[in-house]
């Protein structure tokens, strides 16, 4: 097993590095010249030119990335060209919001899938199979800050029953109160992992129950409870490893969703680093998401095996 | 009695005495799956509005003669149902209607183009690789394995970040998101097609790699790509529009329904139901194209 965990580590290297080479080629993408902001438009050429040795920008681009790669290893992000904080710290105070965020609506999403798929699993073809086909569809296809406005407009606009925006600004706030401000948005997020997890564990449901050992199982005189309990031995697995992946997608994605209601997250971040074209934070950002993002798939594919005997530990 | 009826029922009866019947045509695969598809009811419906969109947004000049930049200040906001204003008009007296047609142009543009194009680069990258194998296709396939380990939202995002604003940028970025998925679904179709039988019978007989690739493999990995093209159109509408939304996109005063949600935000007190509409057409969209997709899927698979 320790084997199996050091491989998958070690696989996940090169795909950090190939994420932080594009990364680092954001900046070089970038239209206009990185130094305008900061030198002034009459500037001597031996200013430029000072200015470009201090920031390092005279040296080719692969000394450039990795004087940049051993910056960001030791933490160091760069300042926010908008507000001249370092880009980590900025990052690490928006980071716990997206996570909370992105935590409540992949357990909304696993609740909801679960059960839908388990239900139209079983009932493949039913009308009850049909609605909740049907809401997975929806739940995929509806374009999320769409659906955000809809709920906002429902729920503080004409209900006034939930915040329409933000954290809340109150520190000593109860964990109902924050809770009251996650909902709106966790819903928003949850929709589309909902759709995908009770697809994937219809499938697997009505897959699973056509199987000659549940036929077996039957035979043999199990009541309908226990060969349930062998259902879901056989696709828990698959269901949580779907919303594992999905968890790094929500962090990731939530960007449109956060600017719909305030969410003061990664997104919001992501999108005011946009707004001001702040590179150095949307760089940073960008990285921190992506590197989580990774991390999230490392995490499933070694937890997998560890639920799914039947996964070989290559 | 004749030598005919003493041999048995097996010879030679006149013809004119067989019994008739009347074999249906055999239809094409493609004609099949068109026929199944169109009793599928789902699928016709969602086939039909998508026709129906699509033609109203390029016909917008001839069923709405306003103009979408221009507006009125003292017709901002008006409901829907207004007098001359069906759909209302928007926060700078515009009317919706004709801004939701005319944006539905750019969205479905934007839509389109990057999945294409996705189609095109990523199709020929993907069958180059599958067909060729070896170390071409490690080379493609773990570059395209680089990009995915993007979450895609997050790298449409990043790229036209970068870029800046504008609709052109916003293409680049969808499409370079969009080719990997594609490239990764074209190889492992072609992968299998190609270790089949005909295959080496074709080559035994003589064909040559263009015409295993145009004929044997093209035409068998095609009903999977489509299936899977049609569901990216509605992910690529989602993200197209998504994209305006924050501001990466179209540029105001240009109709597109992202971008049109994205201005229409402070309505959603006064004006909430306007608010919504454009958000309303992508959602339309992109669950017809899911559903035809699913359609498609179920046409296709033979049983």
């Amino acid at each position: 097993m320790l084997g199996y965990i050091l491989k998958r580590l070690l696989h996940a290297v090169p795909v950090a590095l190939a994420v932080s080479v594009i990364c680092f080629s954001l900046v070089q993408l970038a239209p206009g010249d990185p130094l305008a902001v900061v030198l002034p438009a009459d500037a001597s050429q031996e200013t430029v030119d000072a200015v470009k040795a201090q920031y390092g920008l005279d040296r080719p681009l692969v000394v450039q990335y990795f004087i940049w790669l051993g910056n960001v290893v030791t933490g160091d992000f760069g300042k926010s060209i908008a507000t001249g904080r370092p880009v980590l710290s900025e990052i690490s105070n928006a980071i716990g919001y997206s996570l909370s965020l992105a935590f409540l609506a992949s357990l909304m999403a696993l609740i909801v899938g679960l059960s839908l798929g388990m239900l139209a699993g079983y009932t493949i073809g039913s009308p009850v199979d049909k609605v909740a086909s049907a809401f997975a569809i929806s739940g995929v296809s509806i374009p999320h800050y769409w659906l955000g406005i809809v709920l906002v407009v429902i729920f503080s606009v004409q209900l006034n029953a939930l915040p329409a925006m933000g954290a809340g600004t109150n520190p000593d706030a109860g964990i109902l109160e924050r809770l009251r401000f996650m909902i709106l948005p966790a819903v928003t997020l949850a929709a589309m992992p909902a759709g995908i997890v009770t697809r994937s564990v219809r499938a697997l449901v009505a897959e699973t129950l056509a199987r000659d050992f549940v036929t077996a199982l039957r035979a043999k005189g199990l009541t309908e409870v226990q060969i349930f309990g062998h259902v879901v031995k056989n696709s828990a697995p698959t269901a949580l490893a779907v919303i594992g992946v999905q968890m790094g997608y929500l962090m990731a994605g939530s960007i449109l969703v956060e600017t719909v209601f305030s969410w003061p997250g990664t997104g919001l971040l992501l999108n005011s680093a946009i707004l001001t074209r702040d590179i150095p934070l949307l760089q940073g950002t960008i990285l921190v998401l992506a590197l989580f993002f990774v991390a999230m798939n490392l995490i499933v594919d070694i937890l997998q095996p560890l639920f799914d005997p039947r996964i070989k530990r290559i | 009695m004749s030598i005919v009826n003493s041999e048995g029922p097996q010879t030679a009866t006149p013809i004119s005495s067989l019994p008739v019947t009347v074999m249906p045509r055999s239809v094409g695969y493609w004609q099949s799956v068109w026929q199944r598809l169109c009793k599928d009811k789902v699928s016709m419906i969602c086939l039909i509005s998508l026709i129906l969109i699509i033609c109203a947004s390029f016909a917008a000049p001839l069923l709405t003669s306003y103009d979408p930049a221009i507006g009125s200040v003292i017709k901002r906001l008006k409901p829907v149902g207004t007098e001359g204003h069906i759909l209302g008009t928007d926060e700078l007296g515009r009317d919706m209607l004709t801004r939701l047609l005319y944006g539905g142009r750019t969205s479905l543009i934007m839509g389109f183009v990057p999945v294409f194009l996705a189609l095109l680069i990523g199709g020929s990258l993907g069958t180059f690789a599958g067909f060729v194998g070896g170390r071409v296709n490690a080379i493609i396939m773990r570059t395209a394995d680089v990009l995915f380990a993007f979450p895609s939202v997050l790298l449409a995002v990043a790229i036209a970040g970068a870029l800046g604003a504008g609709v052109g940028n916003a293409l680049v970025a969808l499409t370079i998101v969009l080719v990997p998925p594609m490239i990764r679904i074209t190889e492992s179709a072609t992968t299998q097609v190609r270790a089949l039988d005909f295959v080496e019978a074709a080559r035994a007989s003589g064909a040559g790699n263009l015409t295993i690739i145009r004929v044997h493999v093209l035409g068998n990995i095609l009903g999977p790509v489509l299936v899977y093209a049609t569901s990216l159109l509605s992910v690529a509408i989602i993200m197209a529009a998504g994209l305006s939304f924050i501001g990466l996109g179209a540029k105001p005063p240009t109709a597109e329904w992202g971008l049109m949600l994205n201005t229409l935000r402070a309505a959603i007190y006064s004006q909430p139901l306007i608010a919504a509409l454009p958000g309303v057409f992508i959602f339309i969209v992109s669950l017809s194209f899911n559903m035809l997709s699913d359609g498609l899927r179920s046409a296709m698979e033979v049983s």
